[in-house]
Parts: structure tokens; C-alpha cells; sequence
């Protein structure tokens, strides 16, 4: 009892002494626990209760089914375990002009009444008239639409009478994946990147045309007439939609698979998507940000090791009397490793739990469902499972830092502890042999260098991850870019897509939390250095260095630590993104080359003011503390 | 293993060496030391900077390991201990005062009392109890709450000595404990050593100082690692210590 308040109370009294360093342990761990939170956050539930009010709202239908014609369509409607219907709708490809933007959607014909199944929920304007279309919510978006504007398809001008969301399709840029069966002849028709018998509907592109991808198809309504009206002689109706409500709405993926599979060889057989394949699709927005979310959590985490590393080691060298007096008192090797541990332990957990909550927190801004449905997902529940895995990770973290530095201090040597004795540093012959032909900085740095190498290890390890994050943002950025400019020679359009967009968000908001720990990382590790560097350096200048010369040194020993970091960093962070995003391409080596000076050049810039700190220090006052 | 029964040192050594570094870089820190401590007696050891007495105190609480020889402490062999059994030897058998203090600046005088007790597995309640009698003791009752950056040297100096004495200690040992005390705190120091020594505490003290020297029953003298004199006071510390110590008003 009497050891275990020891432990807290010292641990307690240390936090409140050094509340900044504490502080910024928390902040580190809690970054790498925040994000996990938010990754874990993304799966199973989250989006499924917007889909669902959605679906609710709009009298979504159970089936959505294509066919080549009308009677085929109606057919259907009247199947066994069809409740109710509304269709067939014509469905006809068109190109869409605003703004100087284009791009291709499939128009379906309405009337003026509203549907039995699947009634487009307006969010703005009114429904169709003639002259008049309703553009799916998240596809005007994109183009910057709003209700009242005019828009161009196929060379007629339209008004847009109003904006909707529908259950009965997936959104703006995913249209093409709702569709769950489609036949090889009418998926190779439609596109060449996905040949296969799933996630292609049959309808033509205008000219013929096929998908690179699979995406960037919006979605109007208008009326019957109008729709038809865009037909012409190169781009016939072909396409009928159907919407049918089931008996038994659970049953709809064995029903669409029973009606599709006797046609299957057939070369204009239908397409068919089921509300769940519908409801999968409106979740890849939020999917997509877990693949995000997954790397990054990582990434931070290593950083968040990183810089517990730094700041332990500090700490401990500061301790090294209260170690060698805990073990002078009596404190067996166990009490003072648990004293320490126990201190960051706690600040782990504690870290664990601002994590928790802020990633609970921030959970809702990315499970937010998107302009295709309405309702939002709410606060995700935070699974027991998800909780140990995030504190785990917080405990890893602080044991991964802390363990080594800390048995090591309780193995050391009393009397020296009591001294405060440093250890001694290592002596690199080569190294001395080599800096004593370098410039004065160079010489001084280089030799700060080889005398803590575990240190110009952890700084190595640092800007290691930091660096990888960077470039794998950057070869994100360079994916993303790709990819719109794939779809913009496509379309000619210059449209944002939605789930991209998101996870540049997300990204940016990684990099500034990365790039910032990084920053803190650099300057204590830095400080850590002119600390143990000032013997040194004050030697140096008693024997006729300039402050300028010890501060270049010090600055040349970082950015000689950084610059392993930042050749290993590279390769990691295109590795990390090969293995977030198959097939990805990779950014420009300028941009690489860019990244790896500017991160030795942010590390240099960092070192200078604590550099130039350390190399003021009264140079009389430094020689006799040390000697004393 | 026993060496001693009652009646026998508290202290014995035996052929105690101390050896740094190797080949033409040796130095001998203590060499091939006997000693003998009575219980209840104050030995002084004195010498130059560097003549191994600080060193010689080290090995003798167990806070450093000799190179070769034998040490007991009330018949119990220590220089074989393990790393956790001189851990328990220092907590239980040993008390240190440090020229430095050596205090936690987080904690409170009564804090850095309890430090021992709460090691030993004592109640909170008992640590917190012993601490306030200590502190009563060296005359600190007043200053219990206060951090060490508020006590003056000879203040810190006497809560160091409070928690010495924290786990009722077979033996306290000093290492320059008046080294940075002004004259007023050094005599305030000497008085309390006396009242510990008239207690029966057995008491070894590294001193430069022979003010300090001239109140113990015995002095040594160390040069190079090895004793080179050995002198035996008559009368001891009892009397007008400051008068001995040559502070007297």
C-alpha cells in the first residue's frame, strides 16, 4: 500500500512539475489514439442509419431493375414476391453542360405524379415539369448547381427545378456500382474497367462511349416526354427502369440473383441491384476515409513512440538524481522502474481516453453520410473491443518508450546517479578521424552526432515517419489528381468528386497533426542535444569557436540524424501507400525530391533558435556546473 | 553467513578494494581496507578530495559494489547481496545524509520523510506518523508542509537527517553533511548528530572538516585509498560540543 502511494504520489507530483512536458506526451499519444478511434469508428453501423431514413423517405425500392425493353420491365413488376412497383421508366444517357462544366448522366423519365416506389425526396426546388429536371443531390453538387439555374443536356436547355436524393440509386460518383448483376456483353459495352458481370449497368455512354472507370455518372430526373426528347437516332432509348417493393424486402439479393441468372449469357440481359448492394455503395464514402484513416493512425502512432522516445530519455537524464536517490533510500531496481513506468502509464491511459472521446467526437464530421441521403449517423458507438484496442495501442506506445530507458535506470549505477553523472558518450574513432579534416560546424556536429547514436537514432526514426506520411500524402494527392484528370478527359468536366474530396480533408488534417508532432519532436529532440551538448560546446568556444560555429554544429548534427530519416522515409511512404491503395500511380520525383528538402530544411529551420540558445550559454557558468 | 554475535561491530571489513578503469589506467579508490565499527559509535574519516573516503561510504551503505574484500553489517555478510537485497539493505540497515541533500523538490519536508517507510511496505498512516515525530525531533514540526526550495540549507539538512533515521536505521552514514551548511546551520547539525550518538546511533561521518572530526569517537585518516591513521578521542562528543567543534559562544 505504502509502495503504491509512493509511486502515484511521485508520479503525480512529476506531472504537475513538468505539466508541459506531460502535456505533450499526452498529445502525442492522444493524436495516434484519436485517429485510431476514428478509423474503428468507420465500420460496421455508422452509415447505415441515414440509408435507411433515406430509404424510409423516399419509399426506396427493394429491386431496381434495367431492361432493354418495356414489356421485359413489366414483367418483372409482376413477379411472385413483388408487393408493389413503380415503372418502367425510360432511362437515357445525356451529356449535361453548366458553367463551363460537363459531364455524363443517365436522365429518367417521371411523371409528374409521385411514384408508388421510389419518390425522389426534394431538398430544394419542386419536381419535374416540362423544361424542367430534378438533379440528384450529391451530382449537383459537384457541378455547382442550385435549384433555378440552367443547365444544358444534349444541346436543350433545361431549367433545374429542384434538387433530391434517392434511395433507389447509389450517389454522384458511384452511380455505376449500384448496379450489383449486370451480363459481360452489357458491362463490356458500358466500360473497360470493370468487364465483369458485376457493378455495370448496360446503358451507353452519348457517342458510344465507354467508362475508364467506373465512376462519374450522375443522375436526373424529368419528365417522360423531355427524356425522350434527348433520344435521337446515334443514342436510342434502350434502357427501361423498374422499381419493385418485395414481399419480403430481406429476400431481395436472392431475388435479383433468380432473375438474373437464366439470362445471364443472354447479350442485352438486364441489370439488377438490391437495396443492400444500394446501401453498400452509399457507405464507400465513408469506407473509403477508413483506408485513410487506417495508415495514418499508424503512421501517428509510430511518431507518437517517436516522441515519447524523445521526451522520456530527456526526462530521465533529468532524473537521474531522483533515480539515485530512490535507490539510495532503499527503492529496488522494480520500485524505481515502476515509478517511472507508472507516471507514463497513466499519461498514456489518460491520453487513451482524450483520444477516445475525440475521436468519438469527430467520428460524426467523417461518418457524415454526404449530400446523397439525408439524416446524419450520429456518434458512432465505440465497441468495448474498439476501446481495449485503442488503450492497447496508448500502452504499447508508452511501454515501447518507456521500458528500455526505464530498467536501464534502475540497473545503473547509484553513486553516478546521485552525481548525475552522464553517461559517458560513445567514442567513434573513425568519426573523429574524419570531422578533424571538416569545417569547424561540421566537425563539432558530426561529432555530436557519434557521440549519442541513440539519440541521432530516435531523431533518424522521426523524421523517418514523418517523412513517410508526407510522401504518402503526396503520392495520394498525385493518385487523386490522376484520377480527376481521368475523369475530367472523360466528362470535360472539371467536376470535385465527393469521396475524393473527403479524404484530401482528412489527409490535409493528418498532415497537419503529423507535421506538428514532428515540429515538437525536432525541437526536443534539438534541446535534448544543446542540453547535452553544453560541455561541449562551451569548451568549444573557450577554446576560440564563435556562438555562430556551436550553433551551426548543432544544427548540422540534426540535420545529419535527419537525413537517414528522410532517404528511408521516401521508399516507406510509397510502400505505404502501394499497400493502402492497389495500383495507385506514384507522384512526380520532383514532388519526392521537393519533400525531402523541405523536411531537412523545416528540421534545420527548427534547430536554429534552440541551436542558438544553447550556444549562448555563459561559457564560465557551464565549465564549473559541469565540474562540480 | 554471521560473522560478529552481540556484543561484536556492527561495521566489519575486510581486505575492501575499490578498483577503477584497467591495465596502466587502474586506480585503487579504496585499497585493501579493514574496518571495524563498534555499535554505537561515531567514526569520523577524513582526508583530501580524492583519497577514496566518499567511496569507502558508498561501499559501506551498499550503494556501490567493491571490487574485492568482505563486508558485514551486525553479522550479516552484504557484498554479496543481490541488487535487490542491497536494496533492502540500504532501506532497512542504512541511513544516508548527502552533502547535496539530496531531497525530492517535488515532495515536502514531511513527504521526503515518508520516502523510506512507504519503500519498506509501511501503512501510509505509520509513514505519516514516524515522518511527523522525526520531523518534530530535528525541530522542523513548523516546516512539514513546505517544499525544499523554501528551507534553508541547514533546514533540508535536517530533513535529510529526519529521513535517514526514517526506518529506525542500524547505522547512519554522512557523506560531508555540513559540506554546504554555513557555521549557525553546521552546529545546529553537530547538536543533532550528538543527541543521535547519546541515543545509541551508530554513526560514520566523511569529513574534511576537523571541527567536525573533533567531536567523533574516533577518527580516521585516509590518503590514496588506504587508511594511514587511526586516532581515538577521549571523552568523545559528550560536553560542550560547540566547544569542541571550536564554534562555542
Amino acid at each position: 500500500m505504502g509502495t503504491v502511494l509512493l509511486v502515484v504520489r511521485l508520479a503525480v507530483r512529476d506531472v504537475r512539475r513538468h505539466a508541459a512536458q506531460a502535456t505533450l506526451l499526452v498529445v502525442a499519444i492522444a493524436a495516434a489514439t484519436a485517429t485510431l478511434t476514428m478509423g474503428l469508428a468507420l465500420t460496421g453501423e455508422t452509415s447505415r442509419s441515414p440509408y435507411l431514413t433515406t430509404r424510409a423517405a423516399t419509399k426506396g425500392p427493394d429491386v431496381v431493375a434495367y431492361f432493354t425493353s418495356a414489356a421485359q420491365a413489366n414483367k418483372l413488376a409482376h413477379a411472385r414476391g413483388v408487393a408493389n412497383h413503380s415503372g418502367p421508366f425510360p432511362v437515357v444517357s445525356a451529356t449535361i453542360h453548366f458553367d463551363g462544366r460537363q459531364a455524363d448522366v443517365f436522365a429518367e423519365g417521371r411523371a409528374a405524379a409521385p411514384a408508388a416506389v421510389d419518390r425522389p425526396l426534394l431538398t430544394a426546388g419542386s419536381w419535374v415539369r416540362p423544361g424542367g429536371v430534378v438533379v440528384e443531390r450529391t451530382f449537383a453538387d459537384a457541378l455547382g448547381l442550385s435549384a433555378g439555374d440552367r443547365v444544358s443536356l444534349n444541346g436543350k436547355s433545361f431549367a433545374v427545378a429542384g434538387i433530391a436524393v434517392t434511395a433507389a440509386q447509389a450517389p454522384y460518383p458511384n452511380l455505376c456500382n449500384g448496379t450489383l448483376l449486370a451480363t459481360t456483353a452489357t458491362a463490356s459495352k458500358f466500360s473497360n474497367a470493370c468487364p465483369s458481370f458485376f457493378k455495370i449497368p448496360f446503358l451507353s455512354l452519348p457517342g458510344g462511349r465507354k467508362l475508364a472507370s467506373s465512376d462519374e455518372v450522375g443522375q436526373i430526373w424529368m419528365t417522360t416526354a423531355d427524356a425522350v426528347g434527348l433520344t435521337s437516332r446515334a443514342n436510342p432509348l434502350t434502357t427501361y427502369a423498374v422499381n419493385l417493393k418485395l414481399t419480403k424486402p430481406d429476400d431481395a439479393p436472392a431475388f435479383a440473383y433468380d432473375r438474373f441468372l437464366p439470362v445471364a449469357s443472354q447479350p442485352a440481359g438486364p441489370a439488377i441491384s438490391n437495396w443492400e448492394g444500394l446501401e453498400s455503395q452509399d457507405a464507400r464514402l465513408v469506407q473509403d476515409g477508413q483506408g485513410v484513416l487506417a495508415p495514418a493512425a499508424l503512421i501517428l502512432s509510430l511518431l507518437a513512440i517517436a516522441s515519447v522516445a524523445v521526451l522520456v530519455g530527456r526526462r530521465l537524464a533529468q532524473y537521474a538524481r531522483r533515480v539515485g536517490l530512490l535507490k539510495a533510500i532503499g527503492g529496488t531496481p522494480s520500485v524505481v522502474a515502476a515509478t517511472f513506468l507508472a507516471e507514463n502509464l497513466v499519461l498514456a491511459l489518460f491520453a487513451a481516453v482524450v483520444g477516445l472521446v475525440a475521436g468519438w467526437l469527430a467520428a460524426p464530421l467523417i461518418t457524415n453520410p454526404g449530400a446523397a441521403l439525408i439524416g446524419s449517423a450520429g456518434a458512432p458507438p465505440i465497441s468495448p473491443g474498439s476501446a481495449a484496442e485503442v488503450i492497447g495501442l496508448a500502452i504499447v506506445v508508452a511501454l515501447a518508450a518507456t521500458l528500455v530507458p526505464a530498467i536501464r535506470a534502475s540497473r545503473g549505477s547509484t553513486v553516478a546517479a546521485l552525481n548525475d553523472v552522464a553517461r559517458p558518450p560513445k567514442r567513434r574513432g573513425a568519426l573523429i578521424l574524419i570531422s578533424s579534416k571538416l569545417p569547424t560546424p561540421a566537425l563539432f556536429g558530426l561529432r555530436l552526432v557519434a557521440r549519442r547514436p541513440r539519440r541521432s537514432l530516435l531523431s533518424a526514426a522521426n523524421v523517418a515517419v514523418t517523412t513517410t506520411g508526407i510522401v504518402a500524402v503526396l503520392a495520394f494527392h498525385a493518385y487523386a489528381d490522376n484520377t480527376l484528370s481521368g475523369a475530367i478527359a472523360l466528362t470535360g468536366g472539371g467536376l470535385s468528386n465527393p469521396v475524393v474530396n473527403r479524404d484530401e480533408q482528412m489527409l490535409t488534417i493528418i498532415t497537419i497533426m503529423l507535421v506538428a508532432l514532428a515540429a515538437l519532436n525536432t525541437l526536443f529532440t534539438t534541446w535534448a542535444t544543446v542540453l547535452d551538448a553544453r560541455h561541449a560546446a562551451a569548451l568549444m568556444r573557450a577554446l576560440g569557436a564563435r556562438s555562430r560555429q556551436v550553433s551551426s554544429g548543432l544544427i548540422v548534427a540534426q540535420v545529419l540524424g535527419a537525413l537517414p530519416g528522410v532517404i528511408i522515409g521516401i521508399p516507406l511512404g510509397i510502400g505505404l501507400f502501394k499497400a493502402a491503395v492497389h495500383g495507385g500511380t506514384l507522384p512526380p520525383v520532383s514532388w519526392l525530391a521537393a519533400a525531402a528538402l523541405g523536411t531537412l530544411l523545416a528540421m534545420a529551420a527548427l534547430t536554429i533558435v534552440p541551436a542558438r540558445l544553447g550556444a549562448r550559454q555563459p561559457i564560465a557558468e557551464v565549465l564549473s556546473t559541469e565540474a562540480a | 553467513m554471521t560473522e560478529s554475535g552481540p556484543g561484536g561491530p556492527i561495521v566489519r571489513a575486510r581486505g575492501l578494494r575499490k578498483v577503477y578503469g584497467k591495465g596502466e589506467g587502474l586506480a585503487r579508490a579504496v585499497d585493501d581496507v579493514d574496518l571495524e565499527v563498534a555499535p554505537g559509535e561515531a567514526l569520523a574519516i577524513m582526508g583530501p578530495s580524492g583519497c577514496g573516503k566518499s567511496t569507502l561510504l558508498h561501499l559501506l551503505g551498499g550503494l556501490d559494489r567493491a571490487s574485492a574484500g568482505e563486508l558485514w553489517l551486525a553479522g550479516r555478510r552484504v557484498d554479496r547481496l543481490s541488487e535487490r537485497g542491497l536494496a533492502q539493505f540500504r532501506r532497512h540497515d542504512v541511513g544516508f545524509v548527502f552533502q547535496a541533500f539530496h531531497l525530492m523538490d517535488e515532495l515536502t519536508a514531511q513527504e521526503n520523510v515518508e520516502l523510506p517507510a512507504l519503500l519498506a511496505g509501511r501503512s501510509p498512516r505509520h509513514a505519516r506518523r514516524r515522518a511527523r515525530q522525526l520531523l518534530d525531533q530535528v525541530g522542523l514540526s513548523e516546516r512539514a508542509v513546505h517544499l525544499p526550495s523554501a528551507l534553508s540549507g541547514g533546514q533540508r539538512q535536517r530533513v535529510a537527517i529526519a529521513r535517514a533515521l526514517a526506518n529506525e536505521p542500524r547505522i547512519v552514514l554522512a557523506d560531508e553533511p555540513t559540506g554546504n551548511l554555513d557555521s549557525a546551520a553546521t552546529l545546529e547539525l553537530l547538536r543533532l548528530f550528538d543527541g543521535l550518538h547519546a541515543a545509541g546511533l551508530t554513526l560514520v561521518v566523511v569529513t574534511h572538516d576537523e571541527r567536525i572530526a573533533a567531536t567523533a569517537d574516533r577518527t580516521i585518516s585516509m590518503r590514496d585509498g588506504a587508511f594511514v591513521d587511526e586516532t581515538r578521542l577521549v571523552g568523545g562528543t559528550s560536553g560542550n560540543l560547540g566547544d569542541l567543534a571550536g564554534m562555542g559562544g
